[in-house]
């Protein structure tokens, strides 16, 4: 059976693009056969991240319109032969998603796919709101700051009585927290909230704690899913994302301070 | 850990601060979002039948729904004004 996972958040410019293209090339990575789809109409960025920007002929849009078939606008990766990427347009017509249009792709791509990944766009715009509609997954991106906690849990409200599954008296969405930017030092220094405290408000199933990583801009940079960057520690905890994701039990890391080295400690900050 | 961070770490850090301010507005929002739609209209009628015996404003009245454990309270809050003098009943 097909799963399909809505990468979401309440507040904007948390980390749900980088999330997407790490957690697809992460189970595409596991032999999975994955597609993540843009749908954040008119910004477009999910192609950027995954650097196939300039293979993009038809989009997300051009197949519910029916001028492409959805093999005409899927893009395969080219470092993971599982991996397809949908992209959408940057036309300024949001009401072009339509919950038809929407729910006649995502089940046609249902019949070759495992996973479908949904970058969705933030808050509960049209856009937002189709991503999570039809998901039987969600993963919540969070930063540890009062006002991303807050959005969080009014989403949580709206994953709960606004999809398929609720209005079909189905088993709810599964809903996972994953905390993104996160500084062992600022937390250590009781400047910014803990995951535990985090977790307590919004009592979700902890997915993962992404640290604040330089590594993120490279990878972004460079067109490449930061999980691909083996030295990097942000890429490390995707891993272990999309391994507890699969039903691993596996420790969280990168929670304290990294000890850093005679060299790191004279210069360091 | 250098001097500095030892003085840093007995602060009392704002983010515990941030950990009170969510917890009670996070209450708040699903007191709100889990409140049933009947709420608002109930509320409205409520005051009209109020009003055929007592003058109360809008705002005097108040309809609150809490969880207690299993039990769900539904309180409701009227102010009188403060020389109530009955009203002849409408229509009796
Ligand atoms: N773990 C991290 N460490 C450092 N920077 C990060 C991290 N995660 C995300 N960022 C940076 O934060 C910015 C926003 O990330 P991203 O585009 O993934 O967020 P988004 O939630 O998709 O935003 P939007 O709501 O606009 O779609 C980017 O510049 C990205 O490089
Ligand atoms: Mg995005």
């Amino acid at each position: 059976m097909t799963r399909i996972i809505v990468v979401t958040s309440g507040k904007g410019g948390v980390g749900k693009t980088t999330t997407s293209a790490a957690v697809a090339m992460g189970l595409a990575q596991r032999g999975h056969r994955t597609v993540v789809i843009d749908f954040d109409v008119g910004l477009r960025n999910i192609d950027l991240i995954m650097g196939c920007e300039r293979r993009v002929v038809y989009d997300f849009i051009n197949v519910i319109n029916g001028e492409a078939n959805i093999n005409q606008a899927m893009i395969r990766d080219k470092r993971c032969n599982d991996l397809y990427i949908l992209p959408t347009s940057q036309t300024k017509d949001k009401e072009a998603l339509t919950r038809k249009g929407v729910g006649k792709v995502l089940d046609e791509l249902s019949e070759s796919f495992d996973y479908i990944v949904c970058d969705s766009p933030a808050g509960i715009e049209h856009g937002a709101k189709m991503a999570m509609y039809f998901a039987d997954d969600a993963i919540v991106v969070t930063n540890p700051e009062v006002s991303s906690v807050r959005d969080s849990d009014r989403m949580l409200g709206i994953l709960a009585s606004k999809s398929r599954r609720a209005e079909n008296n189905q088993e709810p969405i599964k809903e996972y927290l994953l905390l993104t930017r996160y500084c062992p030092q600022r937390v250590k220094q009781g400047e910014m909230l803990h995951v535990d405290d985090v977790q307590e408000i919004l009592s979700l199933h902890l997915l993962g704690v992404i640290p604040e990583s330089r590594s993120v801009l490279s990878a972004s940079n460079a067109g490449k899913p930061v999980i691909l960057d083996e030295k990097s520690d942000a890429g490390d905890a995707y891993a272990d994302v999309v391994e507890r994701y699969l039903g691993q039990e596996l420790p969280h890391r990168f929670l304290e301070v990294q000890r850093k080295g005679l060299l790191g400690r004279l210069f360091g900050g | 850990m250098g001097l500095l961070d030892y003085f840093r770490s007995t602060r009392r850090g704002s983010a515990s601060v941030a950990k009170e301010r969510l917890q009670i507005l996070v209450a708040h929002d699903r007191i709100a979002r889990d409140s049933p739609s009947y709420l608002p209209m109930m509320q409205k009628e409520l005051l009209a039948v109020i009003c055929k015996y007592v003058q109360v404003d809008q705002d005097a009245i108040s309809v609150n729904l809490e969880q207690d454990g299993n039990q769900e309270i539904l309180e409701l809050n009227i102010v009188l004004p403060e020389h109530s003098s009955p009203q002849q009943a409408v229509g009796s």
